[in-house]
């Protein structure tokens, strides 16, 4: 016997301005199930509340509606306060009388009419509502990030210090991503690598965090909560627990002509190499493609002077499988390569930078390496191809962003800076130079972004242009830029020795096939999606898996840093619980009726459903049948749209719900 | 300003095309970056193109700039907007002649390209030699002047020895479908 209350609000004016709130009240008493039918000023406020509780516990309520706003904003209100009162939160429904009513007809008689047909829709629904209680799904305290760079590290230390298990994963021979191979930082021009060894070090020596570096994330299996993760630790051919990091192989290495990875191609090193001297783990790797003793058999110098016999030839990529329950994403980001063949020929226009053909046109991480005391030139500015030092240096913004033609769309957000910045580490260096910037827009929004523009520009004395550079040419050594300055409407040649190009920031390779073997969106540049651009940052659709840094969108360091700990946060709330409790709104699977075409299978968008057997007792195979694993389900409900037997269903929105709703309106 | 009565429906129509090719334009200026005839322009062409997304028409195609441009579409293909500035330029001297405003010099332009049009419908090929009798016939009855006439006379024996210049003309063998990409381009 249904004993439902109609709880009716009028928002403020916000609801009874359109809707007619007393006669709907009026109405609404009558339908089939219902014991009482009041309205309130503000249901949400706390004696609404209460005279919802009052109701549910004088009229021993077995089911209420309320009829207010969207259920986004005030579900959960009212589930909790009918919880307090002993009634099962999923016997309560909403009627949005204000997003879907109010707001959108201005007519009073039609609204109220239409208002009236809602209620009386989730009246008929709540009619054949279950009781419904939390799923629970076992959780393991473990967390894995993948990328080594400052996010993942941030993330990392974060989750570890808390006192949770950490699983880093990074592609490259240590971390410290890109941050490692910057010179200084803006707005403070401290040093990079003095900021974030410190840091790298905590990663290496913190008795929570078990690091796997030179490795990628081959498969990711299971679900919130339960992830299984295979990370391939691709052979490295030294032995890290028996090397020392003394040095000698490298040193030994006849072949020292290798491009190095970590300068950018600005400098060289061994075919056995640490990437860097700070680097974490110091332990060398060896380049399989330019050592000889690999590709043809001959050398062994390094295995010959190796005290610690750490050098191994035969070494091979190994499967390690980890069990975690969060997964934190912080692959980051690389600079565009405007110089090389690209993935389609949209994005092939920039031929007129001579990127890769003229060998001083650079770009920004190229020149970071070039100003670096850790770098190439151990801090002194020299430019590639004679070593001379650069008395004229053009920066030039928005190469490959916010360029709809051949280009990004978006704003790399942080090249504005960074060439403020590179302008004053070059005059700091060059002392009589001159620095140019062609800019578009100056974004420094940012604490003391903008002075430090302003310092660039009045104290060291850059050169501004308003205008984009259409052409570099080279003319005896120099390289002739043909650009415009836009305020003064007239084009600018400048003769410069040096162009530094700060091309477009872009998702780091590979991140697309992560994010399938992860679940997550991405857009079309590959960008990771959050959850919600401003309320769910860092938390993906994907239960379970976060992200933070430069893989969700351009980002400089300090808001990497803060979404990495945002990250952790996440985390560290789902591990405050023994378990994970999920909505049981979700859908279920009729096995006797289901026909195992696994239609579903293929259809369902979070690979919830599973393929499974039903067996006798002696093992003997009686039926196919889909499952859904509840661990998963998202409650989408599009398998119960596409099954052809009818035998999936949505609990909460049965068909014969959604059914009795329709003929309510009758 | 530019709703002045001397304008026609053909002009605002020209105008409407102009500022729908202008509306993507974010000022960044590699256009004018990238002009051969740039440094020479009174008006430089982002600065023509903002005249015209502010209903300026008359003034850009007022600007000595349009005259200038020789066509070459560098700054179309540059763009990373993806807007047709040379298609910008032809607009505005087509606004500029039909409202007359155009000087005998830079109705010079005009006239040589009428003539070269002239030059294809009929033959389609280019004759050089009849091309420069009737450019510089219309020239002088144009402006009467007559440095104009021999200005560039000595270019002439260079412009053969590198084969540039065909005393003899010749013709397409099938002029109907030059004449019906005439009759196309007309409608």
């Amino acid at each position: 016997m249904a004993r439902i209350g109609v709880f009716i609000c009028w928002c403020g004016e916000n609801i009874s301005r359109h809707v007619d709130v007393e006669k709907l009240a009026e109405q609404c008493a009558h339908l089939p199930g219902v014991r009482c039918c009041l309205t309130y000023k503000y249901m949400c406020s706390e004696p609404g509340q209460n005279l919802i509780r009052e109701k549910i516990r004088e009229e021993r309520l077995n089911g209420m509606v309320v009829a207010s706003c969207s259920p986004h904003m005030h579900l959960k209100t009212f589930r909790k306060a009918a919880e307090a009162e002993g009634l099962n939160p999923y016997l309560v429904e909403m009627a949005n009388i204000r997003e879907h009513c109010s707001w959108v007809h201005h007519d009073v008689k039609a609204a109220t009419a239409k208002a009236a047909d809602l209620i009386r829709m989730a009246v008929a629904k709540v009619r054949r509502n279950h009781a419904l209680s939390p799923i629970r799904v076992p959780l393991t305290k473990r967390a894995l990030v993948i990328g080594g760079g400052v996010a993942g590290i941030q993330a990392a230390l974060d989750i570890a210090d808390a006192g949770h298990e950490v699983v880093l994963v990074e592609r490259e021979p240590s971390i410290g991503g890109k941050m490692a191979g910057l010179s200084e930082t803006f707005p403070t021009l401290d040093c990079s690598q003095c900021i974030l060894t410190p840091r790298m070090v905590e990663v290496g020596q913190h008795p929570n965090i078990r690091l796997y570096t030179y490795s990628d994330v081959e498969a990711v299996e299971g679900y919130v909560g339960n992830f299984s993760v295979t990370i391939r630790k691709r052979a490295r051919y030294v032995d890290i627990s028996k090397c020392t990091g003394c040095g000698a192989c490298w040193n030994a290495c006849p072949n020292k002509k290798t491009p190095s990875e970590f300068d950018f191609g600005m400098g060289k090193r061994s075919a056995i190499y640490v990437p860097f001297p700070q680097a974490v783990p110091a332990r060398p790797v060896i380049d399989a493609n330019a050592c000889t003793m690999l590709t043809k058999g001959k050398c062994g110098l390094c295995a010959k002077k190796c005290a610690a016999g750490a050098i191994n030839f035969k070494d091979q990529d190994e499967l390690i499988t980890e069990k975690v329950g969060a997964i934190v994403v912080a692959t980051g980001y690389k600079l565009w390569d405007i110089g090389k063949e690209q993935e389609n020929a949209k994005l092939a226009g920039y031929g007129e930078y001579g990127y890769g053909t003229y060998k001083d046109v650079i770009n920004s991480l190229q020149f970071e390496r070039l100003v670096s005391a850790s770098g190439p030139t151990g801090g002194e500015l020299r430019r590639p191809s004679d070593g001379a030092v650069p008395k004229t240096v053009v920066f030039i913004s928005c190469v490959g962003s916010r360029d709809n033609a051949k280009g990004m769309s978006y704003c790399s957000k942080i090249c504005c800076m960074y060439n403020a910045k590179h302008t004053m580490l070059y005059k700091h260096k060059v002392h009589d130079g001159q620095a140019h910037v062609f800019y578009m827009d100056i974004r420094a929004g940012g604490k003391n972004y903008d002075e430090f523009v302003r310092r660039a520009i009045e104290q060291d004395g850059a050169q501004y242009h308003r205008g984009r550079v259409s052409k570099i040419t080279e003319e005896n050594g120099k390289l002739i830029v043909r650009g415009v300055d836009t305020l003064a409407g007239e084009p600018v040649t400048i003769e410069a020795d040096l162009v530094v190009l700060a091309t477009a920031m872009r998702p780091a390779d590979g991140v697309e096939t992560l994010a399938q073997k992860l679940n997550v969106g991405y857009d079309e540049y590959g960008f990771l999606s959050e959850s919600h651009p401003k309320l769910r940052p860092v938390e993906t659709n994907a239960a379970g898996v976060f992200v933070c840094g430069a893989c969700q969108g351009p980002k400089d360091i300090p808001e990497s840093v803060a979404q990495a700990s945002a990250a952790a946060g996440k985390v560290q709330v789902m591990f405050s619980r023994e378990e994970i409790t999920r909505e049981p709104e979700i859908a279920s699977i009729d096995e006797r009726m289901c026909a195992a075409c696994f239609t579903c299978v293929r259809a369902c968008p979070y690979n919830a459903i599973e393929r499974a057997e039903i067996r006798d007792r002696a093992g003997r195979l009686i039926k196919r049948t889909a499952r859904v694993n509840p661990g998963l389900c998202m409650g989408c409900g599009t398998c119960v749209a596409v099954c052809p037997s009818k035998s999936a269903e949505l609990e909460g929105f049965t068909e014969q719900q959604v059914y009795a709703m329709v003929e309510s309106l009758g | 300003m530019s709703n002045e009565s001397t304008n026609t429906p053909k002009h605002d129509a020209i105008e409407q095309m102009a500022r729908e090719l202008a509306r993507d334009c974010y000022q960044c200026g590699k256009c004018s970056a990238g002009c051969p005839v740039g440094e020479r322009m009174d008006v430089v062409p982002n600065r023509l193109i903002r005249l015209i997304q502010l209903g300026h028409m008359a003034k850009a195609a007022a600007a000595g700039a349009i005259w200038e441009c020789v066509s070459c579409q560098t700054c179309t293909a540059r763009c990373p907007q993806n807007v047709d500035c040379a298609a910008i330029m032809d607009a505005l001297r087509e606004f500029s002649v039909l409202r007359g405003t155009a000087s005998p010099e830079q109705n010079r332009t005009v006239i040589f390209q009428r003539a070269f049009l002239d030059n294809i419908r009929r033959y389609g090929r280019l004759n050089e030699v009849e091309l420069i009798g009737r450019f510089k016939t219309k020239a002088f009855l144009n402006d009467l002047s007559i440095p104009m006439l021999f200005k560039d006379a000595l270019l002439g024996p260079q412009m053969i020895r590198r084969g540039k210049f065909h005393l003899r003309g010749e013709k397409v063998r099938d002029r109907d479908v030059v004449t019906r990409i005439f009759e196309k381009c007309n409608q």
